[in-house]
């Protein structure tokens, strides 16, 4: 798929291979929305060489049997394994809730044996991550991802996992991911200038988790007058009543796009952490906030309690109306008004 | 008598796997496997209702919209909410916007693709299509590809993100859009018209729309040379390789209705069986796990009662699909019969001709995506800015539910039982589950598998490439099949 052919001025393509297991494919999905540029033009940019995409490549059945075992047997080196989807080890272990199709044998086992021969894995979405939705209600699939099960390191490959790069495993957690997240760092492991301090506690590139959802919020003067949203489909912050975790939540989606110009905030609803480990069970009702007598229970990141409540009430208390009408209304009732034009 | 297993079968959402045997040049029967089970249905127990809405659009990225839709409309029911018209349009607009993304990237990106294999180097088309359609390397890709990212900007603006929403709410959407992003939406649509028209069809949507036969349908392609657009590059391999003849299924569509108006659907509900329509009697739809690795019931289901107990060793089983059946009968769905369903003249004129086959079925597709375009450019000057986008509601007590929508794929349902304010029982049918269902307890293969017999194996093929495409004209979901 790249043009260009290998030369001495041009670094070796780096050859990727992705493999989908316990997901939706929504991943893929929403790789196909990158944009400046698209994705086959961002792949040629990074230097990466599809080796096969189940969406996206021509090869299919018997072909890419061969192929995996061309890689398993040495022939072929794989430099970029991507999965999407968790690691599908029931029932009891046995791995048939995902035997992959042609092969006759359990998906997870191919996901281990690959692994342990690339340059760099990398986890493609929250599932791949963390085992995420397909580990919801009690996980009786055991689901995990491919070196955590929830919060506990782990997963598929075990804790001390590293790539033939000396890499962990990569989390490009989100549910689905930003086409630009993975994107992004994809170019940079193909350049070979990623390293572990790129990455946060839960192995997730700090690129886009060194922001809070909450950075460049387009609710932030309701959040700031804790001027609060009553229903879904209100203005106002979603914090207080609607469960919105955008203080917490670890990603840049109200400074980085999606779709062009949304977010979840921005569509009317609140985050919900997708980013993050076992976001999938909550444990409440998404769309509601927890709250211990009216103090929502999931305050700010670093945010002392008393102090938090002890400035809600100041901010509560100097609400101007115009965001007080505003907040619990689907549409702007007051525009902002600038008091040096004279009325006439 | 030879054997043949095909997978990974891509180029499909999801993992697929089709065993075939072969009699001389023949696929004589076909056994369909969907080898991922995720379990929704059992993670969906003892939720809160309304967080349906966070995990069902999670079963598929590719149709996450319409898994949304429907279990929006199984909560607007418990709840008795009648949505406002903004919020019904916006949403329809959401769904629209979806399907169409899918058809296109069903067109491009899966189904086109097969043309450019090796196996047809030989024919002198083969040169034309390699280069417009190879996988990933086609002029085609590039070209489709910031197109739909472009067109999906509606998704931005009406739904936050695409995939996995949540603005879809069972009493309209969370997002009210105002005039000026009318006007923005507006513009995206007319830039992906543009693209359209000047790349797919090669003419205008009220052009494609307004085709009322087949000899209307061929005497268009034949007004000018095959290359000057996909669609009609399209129509030419399908005449060259005669894939009208190819993947007759049972000719029995069905269709829920798809995008719902003030009365009834843009497209109908209905069934669709011998030439006749007639209503959909939503109480014969059953599931049959016969064949499927699930703790046996001994007889078929019907939804509101179903269960799913997997059991990977049940006897006789091969697939995680269950086998779902509408009075017992194996159904089709997707665009060829949700068009055919709603008396659309073309689609009506090539299912009496040939009944659904590789060529009816993708040529119901891409037709459907000048409808909808269309369709999209109506309902957002309908929508009026300043009125309510949703209403609220409340779900207490006991319910027992079901939404019904179209997929781009074919008809999905969501059946939905509710007790003391909390999940009882989930069941899903999806469109892949009606067309790659194994065979039910009395044998009936179905509507690949019956698609799949007789499709021509040439010498020493692996992956038949007739196979291919019969597989790949119905636009499969494996993700939403079993879910």
């Amino acid at each position: 798929m790249n043009m260009r052919a290998d030369s001495p001025e041009q670094p070796r393509r780096r050859k990727l291979l992705w493999l989908q297991s316990g997901g939706c494919g929504g991943c893929t999905m929403s790789l196909l929305n990158a944009e400046g540029p698209d994705l086959l033009s961002a792949f040629e940019a990074a230097n990466i060489e599809v080796l096969w995409h189940p969406a996206l490549s021509e090869a299919t059945g018997s072909e890419v049997i061969s192929l995996m075992r061309d890689i398993v047997e040495g022939r072929v080196h794989l430099d970029i394994l991507c999965l999407e989807g968790s690691v599908m080890r029931g029932p009891n272990g046995t791995g048939k809730f995902h035997m992959m199709a042609g092969s006759g044998k359990p998906m997870m086992d191919w996901i281990a044996e690959l692994a342990r021969l690339a340059g760099n894995v990398v986890a493609v979405g929250n599932c791949a991550a963390y085992g995420g939705i397909t580990g919801a209600g009690g996980n009786e699939v055991e689901a995990c991802g491919l070196a955590y099960e929830g919060t506990q390191a782990g997963g598929l490959l075990g804790k001390d996992f590293r790539s033939g790069s000396g890499r962990p495993v990569v989390n490009i957690a989100g549910c689905p991911i930003h086409p630009g997240w993975l994107v992004e760092t994809l170019h940079q492991i193909s350049a070979d200038t990623y390293s572990r301090a790129d990455m946060d506690e839960w192995g997730r590139p700090l690129s886009y988790t060194m922001h809070l959802v909450h950075h460049g919020c387009s609710r932030n003067e309701f959040y700031e007058y804790k001027a609060s949203a009553e229903k879904l489909s209100d203005l106002g912050c979603m914090m207080e009543n609607l469960g919105c975790k955008g203080t917490l939540a670890r990603a840049d989606c109200n400074i980085r796009p999606w779709n062009g110009s949304g977010s979840c905030i921005d569509g009317g609803y609140p985050c919900i952490n997708c980013t993050s480990p076992t976001f999938e069970e909550p444990g409440h009702t998404f769309t509601e906030t927890p709250k211990i007598s009216g103090i929502p229970v999931g305050l700010p990141t670093d945010m002392p309690k008393a102090w938090f409540v002890a400035l809600a009430s100041l901010s509560k208390a100097a609400t101007p109306q115009r965001l007080r009408s505003n907040a619990t209304g689907d549409h702007l009732k007051v525009p902002p008004t600038d008091r040096t034009k004279v009325k006439s | 008598m030879s054997r043949l297993v095909v997978g990974p079968f891509n180029r499909v959402e999801g993992d697929l796997e089709v065993k075939l045997e072969i009699s001389g040049n023949q696929v004589k029967e076909a056994r369909v496997n969907s080898p991922l089970y995720r379990g929704f249905e059992r993670i969906l127990r003892d939720k809160a209702p309304l967080d349906a809405l966070i995990y069902t659009p999670r079963i598929c990225g590719i149709c996450s919209v319409s898994q949304s839709m429907a279990a929006a409309e199984a909560l607007a029911q418990a709840q008795g909410l009648r949505l406002p018209p903004n919020g019904r349009i916006a949403n329809n607009i959401v769904h629209a916007a979806e399907n169409i993304a899918d058809h296109l990237s069903h067109f491009y990106l899966f189904f086109m693709p097969d043309f450019a294999r090796e196996v047809y180097a030989a024919y002198p088309w083969y040169a034309d299509a390699a280069e417009r359609f190879k996988a990933m390397t086609g002029t085609a890709a590039a070209d489709v590809l910031p197109a739909r990212a472009e067109f999906l900007h509606l998704m931005g603006i009406l739904a936050g993100k695409w995939p996995h929403t949540l603005s879809i709410r069972p009493g309209g959407s969370t997002r009210a859009v105002t005039a000026n992003e009318i006007a923005r939406m507006q513009a995206i649509v007319s830039g992906f018209r543009r693209f359209l028209q000047r790349f797919l069809f090669g003419d205008t949507l009220e052009r494609i729309a307004a085709i009322a036969s087949g000899e209307e349908l061929a005497a268009w392609a034949a007004e000018r040379p095959s290359y000057s657009s996909d669609f009609r590059h399209f129509l030419h391999l399908s005449a060259a390789l005669e894939l009208d003849r190819l993947g007759r299924a049972t000719d029995r569509f069905m269709s829920f209705g798809a995008y719902r108006a003030e009365e009834g659907h843009l497209f109908a509900r209905g069934v669709y069986e011998d030439g006749a329509i007639r209503p959909l009697v939503t109480a014969q739809i059953t599931e049959d796990v016969s064949n499927a690795w699930y703790v046996q019931d001994g007889q078929p289901m019907d939804p509101f009662s179903g269960r799913t107990e997997p059991d990977a060793d049940a006897p006789d089983a091969y697939s995680w699909c269950k086998a779902p059946r509408l009075g017992g009968k194996v159904m089709e769905v997707g665009a060829i019969a949700r068009q055919v369903v709603d008396g659309n003249p073309l689609i009506r004129d090539l299912v009496s001709q040939g009944g659904g086959n590789v060529h009816s079925r993708v040529v119901a597709r891409v037709t459907e995506i000048a409808h909808l375009v269309l369709a999209i450019e109506k309902l957002l000057g309908e929508i009026e800015p300043g009125k309510p986008f949703c209403v609220q509601g409340k779900i207490d007590g006991s319910a027992a539910v079901a939404g019904l929508t179209e997929a781009a794929r074919g008809s999905l349902g969501h059946w939905m039982l509710v007790e003391n304010g909390r999940i009882a029982n989930y069941q899903i049918i999806a469109p892949t589950t009606w067309n790659f269902s194994p065979r039910d307890m009395d044998g009936k293969p179905g509507a690949l598998e019956l698609a799949l017999e007789g499709a021509p194996v040439r010498k020493g093929e692996k992956e038949p490439v007739a196979v291919q495409h019969i597989v790949r004209s119905f636009d499969p979901c494996l993700v939403c099949t079993v879910h």
